[in-house]
């Protein structure tokens, strides 16, 4: 089935009754070629490439839950390509590319929008380091804009710009970031993953690994055995428990971020927000809640639910940096579990055992890197060499000390990033 | 989430700093070799259930304590002054 407008129309005036499920329920098979242990937006999307770019066939995604109900289904939704440093700067590079033709390439409206993400900054200091950031996002061929702080008003006027106590030097401006609909996003993935053969396999929790004599043979699932020759590892807050089922410690540890989303409003807020005095970050959905969120709680937890502390604190530098937003009513608020890093960067890389690949690590930052990560991941598992935009994401790097990736210059606590 | 310091009683989360797993307590030497090094800064157990951290009552007594917590419903199980445990070579 192909999405277009005439379909939309068409369907409309015949009371929708065309339209199918987007992909198939299938029963696992004894046998694969290749698992992806996770059906989470970096798995969607590693299957898509295996079978899109590769032309590979024979491949199950495992889904302990259901597709879209993770991480990727509740998250805010900010794509960007505003990293320093080498390594993660032609990462996120490449994804924005895919980002922009995402849409077409998958034929599903993942409501990309390119709105423009504005970064605040509070001091002389602060520009300094913007400034160098920007200009390091031109050099990786992005666009960035040093803004001033009558350049921020011309954009966002409804800032508190009388704060004494964190006045407004400027932002950095990165007009082609802004946000995606995250579910889309991963729906899109799984129909155009189907679509070419992938066996999208929900409500099946691996629960052992096979390995024999060091290669990878298949896993166990609470749906039976299943073999493979090759098996993926993309399980994101859960990647510990997965990694221990191949015998495997990870240099990640799980943690908390909440997020939080208010009553519809009329648009008020046309970009993505960030706050450089206390974290905070906002941006607005097409269908008018605010959506936003700030640090991680700070502490290990797998409780999807975080403290009061941190709701306090988020709201706190909200109505600091845009008071016009306190009437506004909080609808829900949510807790992710995020495989947090020493350096804060990700891991996409082989393991010790044969034929079992690792992708984790993404931090409170895993949407935006959705493509991308996909798009490297398979090329690493079909070709066992890494793409070329995701060579520095090393399992080893920690161990080694060559090429650590602390973008934030924080140090090597998980919770520090 | 409280925590009931053993020196000024059960108190807010916000006075204590989080270390994270109380590796901390088994460092290693300073010659061990980057594996050991390595699995002591960087690998963790990472579990979903009870576990051992380190945490800091800086806006308390100033104590390091070894809390047992359950990182699925966050319930604090324990909390002992770290250099007990030191003492005791745990």
């Amino acid at each position: 089935m192909r999405f277009s407008a005439l379909r939309v129309l068409k369907e409309g005036l015949t009371g929708n009754k065309g339209w199918a499920p987007h992909w198939r329920d299938p029963e696992p098979q004894p046998q694969y070629d290749i698992i992806i242990i996770g059906g989470g937006g970096h798995g969607l999307s590693t299957a898509y490439y295996l079978a899109a770019e590769h032309g590979l066939k024979n491949i199950a995604v495992l889904e302990k839950g259901y597709i879209g109900g993770g991480n990727v289904g509740r998250n805010t939704t900010i794509v960007r390509a505003n990293y320093f440093l080498q390594g993660n700067s032609e990462f996120y590079s490449h994804s924005m590319k895919l980002w922009e033709g995402l849409e077409s390439e998958l034929n599903y409206n993942v409501m990309h929008s390119q709105r423009g993400l504005i970064n605040l900054f509070h001091s002389d200091g602060q520009r300094d380091a913007f400034a160098r950031r920007g200009n390091a996002m031109i050099n990786q061929g992005d666009d960035a804009v040093l803004l001033d702080r009558e350049g921020v008003r011309k954009f966002v006027p409804y800032l508190d710009f009388d704060n004494v106590r964190f006045p407004i030097y400027g932002g950095l401006y990165h007009p082609r970031g802004g946000t995606a609909r995250h579910d889309a996003v991963a729906w899109g993935y799984a129909r155009g993953a189907d679509q070419r053969g992938v066996h999208l396999i929900q409500n099946c929790e691996v629960t052992g690994i096979d390995v024999e004599g060091g290669v990878v043979r298949g896993v166990q699932t609470t749906r039976g055995a299943i073999r493979a020759g090759k098996v993926a590892m993309v399980a994101a807050g859960r990647s510990g428990q997965v990694a221990a089922l191949a015998g495997m410690r990870l240099p990640v540890e799980s943690h908390v971020l909440q997020a939080f989303v208010t009553e519809g409003l009329k648009p008020v807020i046309d970009h993505v927000l960030s706050f450089g005095m206390g974290h905070f970050y906002i941006s607005q959905s097409d269908k008018g809640g605010l959506v936003f969120g700030g640090d991680i709680d700070m502490y290990a937890s797998y409780a999807a639910r975080g403290n009061l502390p941190i709701v306090e604190h988020v709201m706190e530098a909200g109505m600091t940096l845009m008071p016009m937003i306190g009437k506004a009513k909080v609808l829900r608020s949510w807790g992710g579990v995020m495989d947090m890093t020493p350096d804060g960067s990700p891991y996409i890389d082989k393991t010790d055992i044969d034929g079992l690949y690792v992708n984790c690590g993404w931090n409170y930052g895993g949407f935006k890197a959705v493509p991308a990560s996909g798009h490297c991941f398979a090329h690493l598992i079909a070709t066992d060499r890494p793409h070329g935009a995701a060579t520095k994401f090393r399992l080893d790097r920690m161990r080694t000390g060559i090429g650590i990736l602390d973008e934030e210059g924080t140090g090597a606590q998980h919770n520090l990033h | 989430m409280r925590i009931v310091c053993p020196i000024c009683g059960e108190r807010d989360r916000r006075e204590f700093y989080y270390k994270g797993a109380a590796v901390a307590l088994g460092r290693p030497e300073v010659g061990a070799g980057p594996e050991v090094w390595d699995e002591y800064l960087h690998l963790r157990e990472n579990p979903a259930g009870p576990v051992r951290e380190l945490w800091y009552h800086e806006a308390g007594c100033s104590a390091w304590l070894v809390v047992t917590r359950d990182t699925v419903s966050h319930e604090v199980l324990a909390a002992s002054l770290a250099s007990d445990f030191k003492e005791a070579g745990a």
